[in-house]
């Protein structure tokens, strides 16, 4: 696709495809139309067995306990400190069979965690992250494209629910109505094999065409992630961050009993936050980037921003970034030091970006 | 993309343009097309003293910041004003989106014409 590449936790990806115009052409055609995005990165892991179900409540942060067959849920699993080992998303295949989508750069250590952390349960840990490609699908106009490839009823799979139906002639393909973009739109899970992941694809960009579908890299991803306040492994989440301090706590759930990270969670809720993840919006012309430290207006270092950009959407430089409790309050002030030049910014209300109700 | 020959080259993709001892720079088509859509650029003030090799301001893009590298030593005449207001037309013309206009100090060195840019650019495989 002459598309422009880069190494991501050992995989070859795209930053951005020349042939759709670019990261900020891509950004709008997802938010406006359609785009798709390889993610074959992200892993799989699959729990099953009869105590399949109390391994997984054990290992994450949601209650997995309210899923229903085809539904998913966002959860994470935590370290007995109550940070980050990785977010997750957790499908119920059966009531003794979930699938867990875990990101690419912890693979490894997330299947360690979890086949360590699921050895007392009666069930069995498969890594399945070699099986799967996994495409998705995004934007208003993502069910309109799948919906030529597929004989599934789309408009009965809510938004993190999902199904299994033919696509592209694959009988049997998951089909899951989740994204890391802030829009509406599907992933799907195809067998791994490069032919076919390639027809699947072409298939997809030829019944996207007339709502001019673009080919989507990790820098649209990014940005559009971004705008949606959508965490990121070693960004707003770490071995470092707890969970309330990221502002995660609507997906944790103390009251379902005991879970790895849960002790420490209550402690540290008790304790009182030091710090906490709040956007922001650049006042100035600087533009906040990963990394950058935050300040008070009397110069004193005060925190660092985890992720920022410029929102091609909203087109407003913003930015993600742990404060002191005490500047989390909306409407505040801090300044951003961007090459050497402190650059005033105001914490704002998030996500920076949701997608219009219909 | 044709590199101008009447232009020499930097590797680090600055484009510079000598009439005399007056030179316009730039930054190269590649270097647009690599860093994407551009958002920002941070020039030097007129009058500003640059010295061959050292940084003299930056071109930002939505996914990256990029330092800009004086490719001959000098004074800032003029820059470019337009790029403050529309950066993006480094991404549709940056060739004829000039940055600067500097008057030299001594004759610039370790310059490449466009063959030897372009044949660096395909060794570095781009």
């Amino acid at each position: 696709m002459g598309a422009k590449m880069v190494d991501y936790s050992g995989w070859d990806m795209p930053v951005e495809y020349p042939c759709s115009g670019g990261l900020v052409q891509e950004h709008l055609k997802v938010r406006t139309g359609v785009g798709l995005f390889d993610v074959s990165h992200m892993g799989d892991i699959r729990v099953s067995g009869p105590q399949a179900l109390a391994a997984i409540q054990h290992i994450s942060m949601n209650d997995a306990s309210k899923l229903a067959i085809g539904q998913a849920q966002y959860s994470a699993m935590l370290y007995p400190k109550g940070t980050f080992v990785d977010d997750i998303i957790v499908h119920k295949m059966a009531d003794d069979d979930f699938l867990i989508v875990i990101n690419a750069g912890t693979r490894d250590k997330d299947v360690n965690w979890v086949t360590e952390n699921c050895a007392g349960f009666d069930c069995k840990v498969e890594n399945l992250s070699d099986n799967f490609t996994q495409i998705a699908i995004q934007g208003p106009k993502g069910a309109a494209t799948m919906a030529k490839l597929t004989d599934t009823d789309l408009a009965a799979v809510k938004p993190y629910w999902f199904t299994h139906g033919t696509v592209c002639g694959l009988t049997g393909t998951l089909i899951a109505r989740t994204g890391y973009t802030g829009e509406d739109g599907f992933e799907i899970y195809i067998p791994a094999e490069e032919a076919i992941s390639a027809k699947v694809w072409n298939a997809l960009m030829d019944a996207g065409a007339e709502f001019g579908i673009a080919a989507c890299g990790l820098g649209s991803r990014n940005t559009l992630r971004l705008e949606a306040k959508l965490p990121l492994y070693g960004h707003e989440i770490s071995d470092e961050i707890n969970v309330w301090e990221a502002c995660l706590g609507r997906w944790c759930k103390p009251e379902k009993g005991d879970f790895i990270g849960r002790d420490a969670l209550l402690a540290a809720q008790a304790a009182g936050l030091q710090k906490v993840l709040v956007g922001l919006e650049m006042r100035e012309r600087g533009i906040a980037r990963d990394g950058y430290k935050v300040f008070d207006d009397a110069g004193a270092e005060i925190g660092y921003v985890t992720s920022g950009s410029p929102g091609p959407f909203i087109k407003k430089n913003i930015a993600l970034a742990y404060v002191p409790t005490s500047h989390a309050a909306l409407g505040g002030a801090v300044k951003v030091e961007v090459r050497a030049q402190r650059w005033v910014a105001e914490v704002v209300a998030t996500p920076f970006y949701k997608k219009p109700k219909l | 993309m044709a590199y101008p020959s009447d232009f020499q080259y930097t590797k680090e993709h600055e484009w510079i343009k000598m009439e005399g001892n007056v030179a316009t720079v730039g930054i190269t088509d590649y270097a647009q097309s690599s860093l994407g859509d551009i958002v920002f650029v941070e020039l030097p003030a007129v009058g500003a003293e640059l010295t061959a090799g050292a940084t003299f301001g930056s071109v930002e893009s939505v996914k990256a910041v990029s330092d800009l590298f004086a490719p001959a030593t000098g004074t800032v005449t003029a820059i470019n004003d337009d790029l403050t207001h529309a950066p993006e037309k480094l991404n549709s013309d940056a060739h004829g989106s000039w940055l600067l206009k500097m008057d030299l100090k001594g004759a610039p060195t370790g310059l490449l014409t466009a063959a030897e840019y372009e044949a660096f650019l395909a060794e570095e495989g781009h």
